[in-house]
């Protein structure tokens, strides 16, 4: 069982869930002060509909042109969420349930045909929906190391434009930034990451490894370097763990082990957080109480008004 | 001719449906003080947003020193309403100041140990350097607005725009403001200011700009600022109970 997990290939798929779990757990930072969470579950959704096509019109699985079909798919669909927003009376998180419905039933749709056609039930599409890390070749972990690495230095170089871009965007705009140009990044590297995610974590699952990360990281520290630091932390080792722990049997999901892994970093956060975690907070409010309730006897000498 | 730091010519802009701001002209005097006062949706931050090119506008020029705002972006410092960003962003107080400086740093490298400095000066001037490390979302409502009129103060701008910057603080914070918007004018700065109380117009500005959709009246305070025009801005409805022994109640219905 555990030769399993020394096996060469193994270890380059261990490497790369980890440098995708950095990467979503530093893009996920900027999504959520973005205040567009939910919207990497929308485009996550709206990609599977373009895996589904590029393999129809291929005929094979190819993993970059996959993420091709993955990425304009999920492209189209930000563009809708903007459109409905911006032209429509809808309110945007209606438009991101509207996108994520539609497009994922098109792309449900499209895998029954898929499947039914020669070689489509051998190609392991159905991967696509909860993630298959193990189903990677050399070629595919490499395209999502690659790609990985390029979206943590993209957010890496720039990173006090992010954080000024974020915190206010006028002022920004006012100090020579351009805010259309981010916006353009922001959903390049959003969208990359959600594409190359989907192979080993599934379109259902991949915005977990987004959103939980960061708020998740929040329960540590006030400084936004600090929070995007710990929530890659939090990502790569939700993605190395719960890769390894699906390794360990055959044919299973590596998603929900991933976002397993994640949410349990998250509970441990929650309770033992530094900041605003659930202990804490309570020890601090008992301690208070206690110096209210020593002094307590004596208010009577100090009322005011009527004795 | 006196020297004008700030010409709008024809401004028209609109939110949806609703025309906000109509045939909007304008110049205004290099190095003065101005306190932009009008009802509510009376347009007054669309005004400043649709000359700093933050909000759209439908038609019209705006000219600062004879150049356009993207020639001029760099010497115009804005300060926004305090509830326009998220206070809850995890950063201290310096780092925001230090967002003033990015213009100066230069995009893609990181601020230096000047800059640092820079700002914590700034913020020392608004009284502020004990909370320099303080986490924002700490600190009062008044101590947000000094962090934002230090953010503004560093990046050493000739002409201000701020939007009700004494809208919500206490006095302490209110003096602390008016202080340096003084000194911006005497280092010779042209300073816009949204402002909402009338008692305070007098004492604050030199320049007073009526505004209500259009402008009303714009010129010097002494001048410019009198009953009449006031209650012309305000839709005729202000009731004057000074005589009354009362304040000033402007009455919001038109």
């Amino acid at each position: 069982m555990w030769s399993h997990l020394l096996s060469s290939n193994t270890q380059w798929v261990l490497a790369s869930t980890m440098v995708l779990g950095i990467a979503a757990g530093t893009v996920g930072c900027l999504a959520y002060w973005k205040r567009q969470s939910l919207m990497s579950d929308a485009l996550a959704h709206a990609a599977l509909p373009g895996v589904v096509i590029a393999f129809l019109l291929l005929g094979e699985k190819n993993l970059f042109v996959l993420i091709t079909g993955a990425s304009i798919s999920a492209l189209i669909g930000a563009y809708f969420i903007e459109w409905v927003r911006s032209s429509t009376r809808i309110t945007e998180d209606t438009a991101m349930g509207m996108v994520l419905s539609i497009f994922y039933g098109l792309g449900i749709m499209l895998l029954t045909i898929a499947n039914r056609t020669a070689g489509g039930n051998q190609s392991g599409l159905d991967s696509f929906i909860f993630g298959q890390a193990a189903s990677m070749v050399q070629s595919d972990v490499l395209t999502m190391f690659i790609l990985a690495l390029l979206v943590i230095f993209i957010v890496g170089v720039g990173f006090k434009e992010w954080k000024i871009y974020l915190f206010d965007p006028s002022f920004a705009k006012g100090a020579g930034l351009s805010i259309k140009g981010m916006n353009g990044l922001y959903t390049a590297i959003l969208v990359t990451t959600i594409v190359i995610g989907i192979q080993a974590v599934g379109v259902i699952l991949i915005a977990a490894l987004l959103i939980i990360p960061p708020v998740s990281a929040l329960y540590w520290t006030h400084a936004f370097r600090w929070m995007v630091c710990l929530s890659a932390i939090f990502g790569g080792l939700a993605g190395v763990l719960g890769t390894a722990i699906s390794a360990l049997g055959s044919g299973w999901p590596t998603g929900p082990f991933i976002v397993i892994v994640g949410s349990c970093l998250f509970i441990l956060s929650l309770i033992f957080g530094k900041e605003r975690g659930l202990l804490i907070t309570f020890l601090q409010f008992k301690r208070q109480k206690q110096l209210i309730d020593n002094n307590k006897d004596l208010s009577h000498y100090r009322t005011k008004g009527v004795k | 001719m006196e020297d004008v730091a700030i010409k709008v010519e024809n401004l028209f802009a609109s939110y949806r449906k609703n025309t906000v701001l109509s045939d909007v002209n304008l110049a205004v005097e290099s190095g003065s003080l101005t306190g932009i006062v009008g009802p509510n949706g009376a347009g007054k931050s669309t005004l400043l947003k649709s000359m700093l090119n933050l909000h759209p506008s439908l038609t019209g020029s705006v000219a600062f020193f004879g150049q356009p705002f993207k020639k001029m972006k760099k010497k115009i410092g804005y300060v926004p309403q305090r509830g326009s960003v998220d206070w809850d962003f995890p950063t201290d107080a310096l780092d925001v100041v230090t967002m003033g400086l990015y213009g100066h740093i230069g995009w893609l490298k990181r601020p230096s140990r000047f800059h640092k400095e820079k700002a914590y000066q700034a913020l020392e001037k608004m009284g502020m350097k004990d909370y320099a490390k303080r986490q924002i979302s700490q600190l009062s409502g008044g101590q947000q607005q000094r962090v934002f009129l230090a953010r503004a103060l560093v990046q050493d701008a000739e002409l201000y725009f701020m939007d009700e910057p004494l809208a919500g603080v206490d006095a302490a914070t209110e003096h602390a403001i008016m202080t340096t918007l003084k000194e911006l004018k005497t280092l010779g700065k042209t300073v816009m200011v949204v402002h909402h109380d009338l008692q305070t117009v007098a004492e604050y500005f030199d320049h007073v700009l009526l505004l209500n959709q259009t402008v009303i009246e714009h010129g010097p305070t002494n001048q410019t600022f009198t009953k009449d025009n006031i209650s012309r801005t305000y839709g005729g409805n202000m009731r004057w109970m000074r005589e009354e022994d009362h304040d000033v109640v402007p009455s919001i219905k038109q």
